[in-house]
């Protein structure tokens, strides 16, 4: 039977079924983490469990509050576990590791050293020497085009590449699986639209394994395998949703019908919260009768 | 900028000026040309100006031969150009005293003394100081008491160096190392603690320990500001430096300014005050100078 002749469900149920053959890279099971804090215990995560396989692009979405950034932080070894289990190929992790890269919101670049130095920092971290250190380097920054730029500071660079760098520096170690805390979100619409194909491109000729947090529902769709949905209060795993928008991904899917379809199902899960910005917390509304601070002929409409 | 910078200097420069050479301008004292018939006049006495008008009405009165002099200053403020003067010849001139020493070697002396109490202390207080923002444990074990202690006048313990550590340099030393310590310890502490705490996530995650977290990362992290904050405690040094050298032997610059006031040669006082403003100063500018040109990623060090 040809590949053509399938149907659509029959092929996407043929994809997931290839992606759910290959090993798991990451296991989590039952994970559950409370915090103290001074008016009492709060349960922050409650029985995570999910897979993540080889080579898969997973994405963790959620409202504010449930407990995605605490996830990643504790898959990092970032941050101790309550209970359950973290597997990496089968072997439970404690504590940070270099089979785990990370790359963070915020600008986690070294200040102080150039963009090269930056990225050799882990190989220099285990051990390779200066020389070895730097040829690796040098190959990764070309991967994410960066090569020219060798020699910059970190402040000399826009977010975007800043982000790229943090990739390369992340990617120079070899992890097994790649975390992502909302790398992009802190970029402008026209840069992140611009770094998701980039990751796509990346994560297409890698053999790179990638949890992806996002609070942007299009993000999230436009490069997941499967999307983990969390629910806050505590964080729960509510569903793991198959993405059927099939691969290769480009912005053009985005009104496609698998792409509104998924977009409507994760938006209704993720009810009642305010849809669009899932991070913004109940607005106040603006006042409806507003002083007028200008001279009444002084019109612009 | 420039223009300002050099303004700020020249305008106190203005008014001492100003002070110094127009006659009208204050000038509460005359100084003394011709005695005339005044009995204890004596060319060069300085008067107040109404006792000197009254002598001279006096002496009008009684046809006597009237004294005459020019406004002038008390003695505790020469002009600029007699303070200038004394800059010149205070490094040429030889003291009166045979064993006095010169300014130039005073100068030295405390110099000396600055550097080897403000190394002392940077020996202690920095590692101490980044161990304490690293580490939450050794942070209260040990903050508290020096948080106690930095409230101890460092003069107080005057007597007690003296007594440990005898007369000479020793307790000048442990002065400036007491006065510095205490609080070089806690703002390094700060600084180290303002260190972006994802860094050394990052450094985790990229397979950093022990150590080298500290070696490579805080270190690294926090130099710059570190060099500011050793910039201004080092200011904070020279303060100690005249308590320092009051006690024990008397020596370096501030015993070159007592001993000057005490013959009332203000000129030369001024001229040492003058000298340690230009050292202190000069310094820092050439310390954040270097710190431009040794910190190139931290763009804060510009605005200094």
């Amino acid at each position: 039977m040809s590949e053509a002749a399938l149907s659509p469900t029959d092929e996407l149920a043929q994809r997931f079924a290839r992606i759910y053959e290959r090993e798991a890279i990451l296991e989590v099971r039952g994970l559950g983490k409370q915090f103290a804090t001074a008016g009492g215990t709060v349960q922050a995560l409650r029985d995570v469990s999910f897979k993540v396989h080889r080579r898969e692009l997973v994405c963790v979405i959620g409202p504010s509050g449930c407990g995605k950034s605490t996830l990643i932080r504790i898959l990092a070894g970032l941050e101790t576990l309550s209970s359950g289990q973290v597997l990496v190929d089968g072997k439970p992790v404690s504590g940070p590791g270099r089979d785990r890269g990370m790359v963070f919101q915020g600008y986690s670049l070294f200040p102080w050293l150039t963009v090269k130095r930056n990225v050799m920092f882990g190989p220099e971290m285990s051990g390779h020497p200066h020389n070895v250190a730097e040829g690796m380097a040098r190959q990764w920054l070309e991967l994410v085009g960066l090569s020219e730029f060798a020699d910059a500071y970190p402040h000399q660079l826009s977010g975007g590449m800043r982000q790229r760098v943090a990739i390369a520096r992340a990617l120079v170690n070899e992890p097994r699986i790649l975390l992502m805390d909302e790398p992009f979100g802190a970029l402008d619409a026209q840069t992140r639209a611009k770094m998701q194909s980039h990751l796509l491109d990346i994560w297409k000729n890698l053999d790179i394994t990638v949890l992806f947090i996002t609070h942007d529902l299009d993000e999230a769709i436009y490069l997941a395998d499967r999307i983990l949905v969390l629910k806050a209060h505590p964080g729960e795993v509510q569903e793991i949703v198959e993405v059927p928008v099939p691969r290769p991904r480009s912005p053009a899917q985005f009104s496609s019908e698998a792409f509104r379809a998924t977009r409507a199902h994760i938006e209704a899960l993720i009810h009642p919260p305010v849809v669009h910005s899932l991070e913004s917390e109940e607005e106040p509304a603006p006042a409806s009768q507003m002083i007028r601070f200008t001279a009444v002929d002084d019109n612009v409409e | 900028m420039k223009v300002r910078n050099i303004a700020s200097f020249l305008l106190p420069l203005l008014v001492w000026c100003l002070v110094s050479y127009v006659p009208f301008v204050w000038h509460p004292k005359v100084e003394v040309q011709e005695p005339g018939a005044v009995e204890y006049f004596q060319p060069g006495m300085l008067i107040d100006r109404a006792d000197f008008e009254r002598e001279a009405a006096d002496m009008a009165q009684q046809q006597l031969a009237l004294p005459t002099g020019l406004p002038a200053n008390p003695i505790y403020l020469p002009a600029p150009h007699q303070v200038l003067r004394a800059l010149v010849t205070s490094f040429a001139a030889v003291p009166e005293q045979k064993d006095a020493p010169r300014l130039h070697q005073s100068l030295w002396h405390s110099i000396q003394i600055i550097l080897w109490g403000f190394l002392l202390s940077s020996a202690i207080g920095v590692p101490l100081g980044i161990l304490c923002g690293t580490y939450r444990n050794v942070g209260r074990l040990s903050e508290p008491f020096i948080e106690f202690f930095r409230y101890l006048p460092a003069p107080a313990f005057c007597a007690l160096a003296v007594a440990v550590l005898g007369i000479y340099d020793g307790p000048k030393i442990a002065i400036i190392v007491i006065g510095t310590l205490f609080q070089q310890v806690l703002i390094i502490a700060n600084t180290t603690r303002k260190l972006e705490i994802t860094l050394l996530e990052a450094a985790r995650t990229l397979g950093t320990r022990g150590v080298r977290l500290i070696t490579r990362v805080v270190l690294p992290g926090i130099l710059p500001d570190l060099y500011r904050d050793q910039r201004i405690l080092l200011g904070w040094a020279w303060t100690y430096l005249i308590v320092a050298e009051l006690i024990g032997t008397s020596s370096g610059i501030t015993f070159f300014i007592t001993q000057q006031a005490r013959y009332q040669h203000f000129d030369n006082v001024y001229a040492a005050m003058l000298i340690i403003g230009v050292i202190g100063f000069g310094s820092d500018v050439l310390l954040a100078r270097l710190g431009k040109w040794l910190f190139p990623w931290d763009r804060t060090q510009e605005r200094t």
